[in-house]
């Protein structure tokens, strides 16, 4: 992920000590990505080493102040510019454990699902809440909104997997009652 | 805030007799309280507005117990039944129902007016009504000329004119677009802060994203629901970590 695209975005409206950026970064996407010290330190070393960013001489011995170098900035403004391209699908452990749940006897697919559906309308609930509580903050609102969005389509192919599977199943058993049609009452069964 | 307002006590409702007979909803529990807003998630066909339908009264039950503010509907007269849904009740439905000879505020006197309030009571219930909906200012407009989020807006301030403590809605944004319906729940879920207690069918997983609990509904059973949220301000706390 763009740490480094981050913190070159960050060093853009001004030079900044390690510590500050990471606190900006975390700020401006309402903490949904920790980034710890560590983490800061060793990206800053390697785009100093890469020429993006340079040591000012504002800090002390112990404490660096970074700026942005000429091609630091060239840079960022590449990264606005180029849409993101994952190379390949990411490893998606949801579709895997499905795609596999249906292959393995005695694992019933349509409670796995339930149990999922649940899991992420209740994420979905808690990203909700805490979108509400932040308020005016337009970064933290679209970073919420795209965790928002992300879990609805998780849900929405959790819905078409579950009516893919009965549609799938009553066509091996050759009856044709669509997947949302209520279940007819066997004769006699008990209330 | 431990009072429950709707209480479902192993509902079922069949439609038709023998062979052709569907179990709308089989052995339904479930308890709303004052101040929760509960959303009802399934595809279509698997119970979800039979439930509303029968929390409203709106339908009465093969068997089990509808309780709406302690009295069990099966035991009232028709009068008393009609009395309860226009006293306790409000509801939201898609389409939204607005008489269009009416301005808003004539919309949102109706059930008051209905209900033996004067009409000076009614006016000033109905403007309070449509003022925590944002809508006082528009109570003079008809129907037609205002926006689909707007008369949803008024529609909702005529389900909560009153007293009213139970508000049903079913796919209440209906065909408004994606920040308009969300302006909608919002106002649903600050009903319920304030008080109310509220059941929202919907089978938009981001409109139950708005309930403190999910239920899910299939063939007519509750298969599964998410655990109650923890306070606002943990979750506050737990994201500014």
């Amino acid at each position: 992920m763009s740490i480094r695209f981050g913190l070159l975005t960050l060093l853009q409206q001004r030079p900044m000590y390690g510590y500050q950026l990471r606190q900006e970064f975390e700020s401006s996407t309402g903490s949904t990505w920790p980034l710890n010290i560590g983490q800061v330190y060793t990206t800053l070393s390697r785009l100093e080493r890469d020429g993006l960013v340079v040591v000012t001489d504002e800090g002390d011995e112990s404490q660096h102040v970074y700026a942005i170098s000429d091609a630091g900035r060239i840079s960022v403004h590449d990264w606005f510019a180029t849409p993101i391209q994952p190379s390949a699908p990411p490893r998606d452990e949801l579709a895997i454990k499905l795609a596999l749940a249906i292959r393995t006897p005695g694992v019933d697919v349509r409670s796995v699902i339930q149990a999922q559906r649940t899991s992420t309308v209740r994420t979905l609930q808690e990203y909700t809440r805490s979108r509400e509580a932040a308020g005016e903050d337009l970064s933290w609102l679209l970073v919420a909104d795209s965790l928002i969005f992300s879990a609805e389509a998780e849900i929405r192919w959790l819905d078409h997997c579950e009516t893919r599977l009965v549609r799938h199943a009553a066509r091996a058993t050759g009856s044709e009652r669509p997947a949302h049609q209520p279940v007819a009452i066997e004769e006699g069964a008990k209330k | 805030m431990t009072e429950a307002i709707l209480e479902l006590r192993s509902v079922t409702r069949v439609h038709g007799h023998d062979e052709t007979a569907v179990r709308a909803l089989d052995g339904a529990s479930l308890a709303v309280n004052a101040g929760e807003l509960v959303a009802v998630m399934g595809p279509s066909g698997s119970g979800k507005s039979t439930l509303l339908n029968l929390a409203g009264g709106l339908d009465s039950p093969t068997s089990g117990d509808v309780i709406v503010e302690g009295k069990r509907l099966g035991d009232l007269s028709r009068s008393g039944l009609a009395e309860l849904r226009r006293r306790s009740i409000g509801y939201v439905f898609q389409s939204l129902n607005l008489i269009p000879s009416l301005t808003a505020i004539e919309n949102v006197m109706l059930p008051r007016e209905l209900d033996g309030a004067s009409t000076r009571r009614a006016r000033r219930d109905a403007l309070r009504a449509l003022d925590a909906v944002t809508m006082a200012q528009l109570a003079d407009r008809f129907p037609d000329d205002m926006s689909g989020g707007q008369q949803q807006r008024v529609a909702i301030a005529r389900a909560l004119v009153g007293d009213r403590r139970l508000v049903l809605a079913d796919e209440p944004t209906g065909a408004l677009d994606s920040q308009t319906g969300e302006d909608v729940l919002r106002l649903l879920r600050a009903r319920c802060d304030a008080g109310a207690a509220g059941v929202l069918v919907t089978h938009e997983a981001r409109h139950a994203g708005w309930a403190d609990r999910v239920v899910f509904l299939r063939d007519g059973t509750m298969v599964d629901e998410t655990a109650p949220m923890a306070s606002a301000e943990s979750l506050i706390a737990g994201v500014s970590q």
